[in-house]
């Protein structure tokens, strides 16, 4: 003891400065860990939202190439609002940025204060999440009337609540190569090849035969069976889910017509066996292996950036045998977020026509407000890389004519099921169509099972 | 830190005590020193639970409760829609497993991945250990090698990976053509695309375990392969009845290693496929890991995906048995011999 004693003094306060370094080493360590979980920013660093030097920052989560940003939108609210700062975050993929919005909103934190939905989700989402968005219908300079009653309706719960605000839609025309089709003896003029095919969907996949007949070497016609597939379920109304939200897609005539369609083309021997947004496809743009894919407007960017200057000129967009819906979004404004007002007004600015129409203009979106159509910036709409085909007036009449779709919560798992195991494996393993189906419901079923 | 404060604790006979004035201190001064003493036992006695404590406490936090959660929620009908919303279903979603064609699917898809991808990763690994073994110009360089490919990321590779096995514009493909084997749709078949998927997994771990063999190889002792010359044994000889008896534990520890890692297969053959989570079009390469975010991350049943989880968890816990059942057996042997 007597030893002991004078040398704990001693040492004392080297001692005791050596464990504050550490305790302060741990607490820091702890601190961040903790702040990673609960902040998560991803735009460096920069602290949550909510006021700082008397500005107003809204944060904006979305998806993919969203067009937003891009088009110059969130520049132009800034400038006309000096006292708000727009920061968006971006997920490539939407099937990783769903998951992460629905655990946001489970948990109620870490979400921006507008939230992007793809047109896959808007079912599940407005059903299922519902109490913990804003009802947007009220929001000033949200006008029901200026939209497409079909994407208000996707967006609206059954009790009225507008949740999702449309910001595009995807009504379909069909890409074709123009030298691929003079090569095969088809015509080439967009008048004449929508006439083609017009009104029926069983003569697009005669007009394929007839190419096949004189094909340029190592050219298919259409890209894939999938895709066929899933344009076709595009132009009815129901597909999946019936008005009462029973799951029919098993009985449903029209999934069968589509199915049996994809089916043909595989069996004709007249797709490049692809699979979309695959690596291998995009190849397939850039070498031109294949001279026709139904096209929603958001695509053509795509297959501009795909194809590049080799297929420049080469491309023509003509109507599609019916007119059909692919894809489309909804942006959402959670209660949780810390700014819900601001955000209101913003999301409600971004969706008006005039937006709509700035976005097309740029990004190729296709309004959702059908109040744009009229705006010189959609009726006289040209598409220099597609041989200025007057992509406003062919999409707008697709988006006119096209279906008000009964969704459902999984119409995306259904959907990607159907594709992506069921045709695939006809279109790629030669599978037959009976097996081929049973695969997939029987993957839909294991899907949907609880 | 306690124990340097205790090692620091002089010897009776130091110098510590020596040049003390005063001998006996007043009462109060002793009464401070008794209080001191005895937060000075306290301290070497608690202090260095303190010290390890934030590993604990992470470890608790990041390791054990998500394994316990998981096992909670493995046993409730969890949609990730209402992750709270949790619905008693007791063992429904292991006994379903059961019966889940997906599921053994994925199993057997992890199992043909697994043993295609360990074993000639081991064998190729003992081989490249064995050649760097020898004394060569710029042996450093060559181990510097044989360790990049771990050091890449999964992603980077697996879509490197991914364009090679191309099938209208693969290199692989195109090399094949050459000696004039048609083009061969990787993806689409069921061996193909196992194999492509664990040529990856090859690509990136051989080097590792190569480097581990090393290690154990040059602590091998000289005078073995010594006297092993003196008795006329071969270099093949000398490979198979002195380094590989003497690398026994070794090749232990990395099959186990390669197993883990086998049975957690995921970001291989998510990147792989390009697109969702099915694994192909007829779940080809769907692995146990694969199917685990299937459920979870796309079909939204967190229950299922729990229970899922917790299956992998238990083969898991068998093979590490077999392992230790093994190990015994060798360690046995080695003592009877």
């Amino acid at each position: 003891m007597r030893i002991t004693v004078p040398n704990r003094r001693a040492s004392s306060p080297r001692r005791r400065s050596r464990r504050l370094v550490a305790v302060a080493a741990v607490a820091a360590l702890g601190a961040g860990l903790l702040a990673g979980c609960a902040e998560d920013s991803d735009d460096g660093g920069r602290a949550g939202s909510g006021s700082k030097d008397g500005k107003t920052t809204i944060k904006v989560g979305v998806f993919g190439v969203f067009g937003l940003k891009e088009a110059g939108l969130y520049d132009e609210y800034m400038k006309k609002n000096p006292d708000i700062v727009i920061e968006q975050t971006s997920i490539e993929r939407n099937e990783n940025y769903y998951p992460r919005l629905l655990t946001r909103l489970g948990a109620g934190s870490g979400l921006a204060d507008i939230q992007a939905v793809e047109v896959n989700n808007i079912a599940e989402i407005v059903e299922t999440q519902s109490d913990k968005l804003v009802d947007l219908s009220k929001t000033p300079g949200v006008d029901k009337n200026k939209y497409l009653d079909w994407k208000w309706q996707q967006g609206t719960t059954k009790d009225g609540k507008t949740v999702g605000l449309g910001t595009d839609i995807g009504p379909q025309g069909i890409c074709y190569r123009k030298d691929l089709f003079k090569k095969a003896g088809l015509p080439t003029d967009r008048d004449k090849v929508s006439e083609l095919w017009a009104g029926d969907w069983n003569k697009y996949l005669e007009a394929g035969k007839k190419y096949k007949k004189n094909a340029p070497k190592n050219t298919a016609f259409v890209d894939s069976a999938g895709g066929v597939m899933a344009a076709v379920t595009g132009s009815y109304e129901d597909r999946y889910y019936d008005k009462s939200g029973e799951i029919i897609y098993k009985s449903n005539p029209r999934v069968k017509e589509a199915w049996d369609l994809g089916v043909d083309f595989a069996e004709e021997g007249l797709t490049a066996k692809l699979q979309q947004f695959q690596k291998t496809w995009d190849q397939a743009y850039a070498n031109g292996t294949f001279a026709t894919v139904s096209c929603p407007a958001w695509m053509l960017g795509y297959i501009k950036g795909k194809a590049g200057e080799k297929g420049e000129d080469q491309w023509d967009v003509a109507q599609a045998p019916m007119p059909s819906n692919w894809g489309g979004s909804f942006i959402t404004v959670p209660k949780a977020g810390k700014n819900t007002e601001e955000a209101a007004k913003l999301a409600a600015w971004l969706t008006a026509p005039e937006q709509q129409a700035k976005l097309f203009d740029k990004q190729g979106s296709f309004p959702s407000a059908s109040a744009a159509y009229d705006l010189p910036q959609v009726a006289d709409a040209k598409h220099p890389y597609f041989s200025d085909a007057p992509i406003g007036k062919i999409f707008a009449k697709a988006a006119e004519g096209a279906p008000v779709q009964i969704l459902g919560p999984k119409d995306l798992i259904i959907a990607q099921n159907l594709g992506d195991v069921g045709m695939l494996q006809v279109d790629q393993k030669g599978t037959s169509s009976e097996e081929a189906w049973k695969a997939a419901t029987k993957a839909i079923d294991n899907a949907l099972d609880k | 830190m306690a124990s340097e404060s205790r090692t620091a604790a002089p010897s009776p006979t130091g110098e510590g005590a020596a040049p003390r004035p005063e001998d006996t201190p007043p009462k109060s001064d002793a009464r401070r020193r008794e209080r001191r003493s005895r937060r000075y036992r306290l301290d070497v006695k608690w202090s260095p639970y303190a010290y390890i404590a934030p590993f604990f406490l992470f470890f608790a936090a990041f390791g054990l409760f998500p394994l316990l959660y998981t096992g909670w929620a493995s046993l409730h009908r969890v949609e990730l829609t209402a992750p709270t919303d949790m619905e008693w279903a007791g063992l429904h979603n292991y006994s379903r497993l059961l019966s889940d064609e997906f599921f053994w699917n994925a199993l057997k898809n992890t199992f043909t991945i697994g043993i295609i991808s360990t074993v000639p990763q081991l064998l190729m690994a003992l081989g490249i250990a064995h050649l760097l073994n020898y004394r060569l110009r710029g042996s450093m360089f060559y181990r510097v090698a044989a360790l990049t490919p771990y050091a890449t990321s999964v992603a980077a590779a697996t879509l490197v990976f991914a364009l090679l096995f191309g099938r209208d514009y693969g290199m692989i493909n195109w090399g094949l053509g050459l000696i004039g084997i048609d083009n061969i749709d990787w993806q689409t078949g069921d061996w193909t695309s196992q194999i492509a998927v664990s040529s990856i997994v090859i690509w990136r771990w051989t080097g590792y375990n190569a480097l581990i063999y090393l290690a154990a190889m040059q602590s091998i002792s000289h005078d073995l392969y010594e006297s092993a010359a003196l008795d006329g044994a071969s270099r093949w000889r000398q490979f198979i009845h002195v380094t590989l008896p003497q690398l026994r534990p070794t090749i232990l520890f990395t099959c186990v290693v390669s197993t883990i890692g086998a049975v957690q297969l995921f970001g291989e053959p998510l990147l792989f496929s390009g697109s969702g989570a099915t694994g192909g079009a007829n779940h080809q390469y769907q692995t146990l890991g694969l199917y685990l975010y299937e459920q979870g991350w796309v079909n939204l049943h967190l229950g299922r995906a729990s229970a899922i989880a917790w299956a992998m968890f238990l083969i898991l816990l068998l093979i590490g048995a077999v392992n230790w059942l093994i190990a015994r057996r060798l360690r046995k042997s080695e003592g009877d011999s």
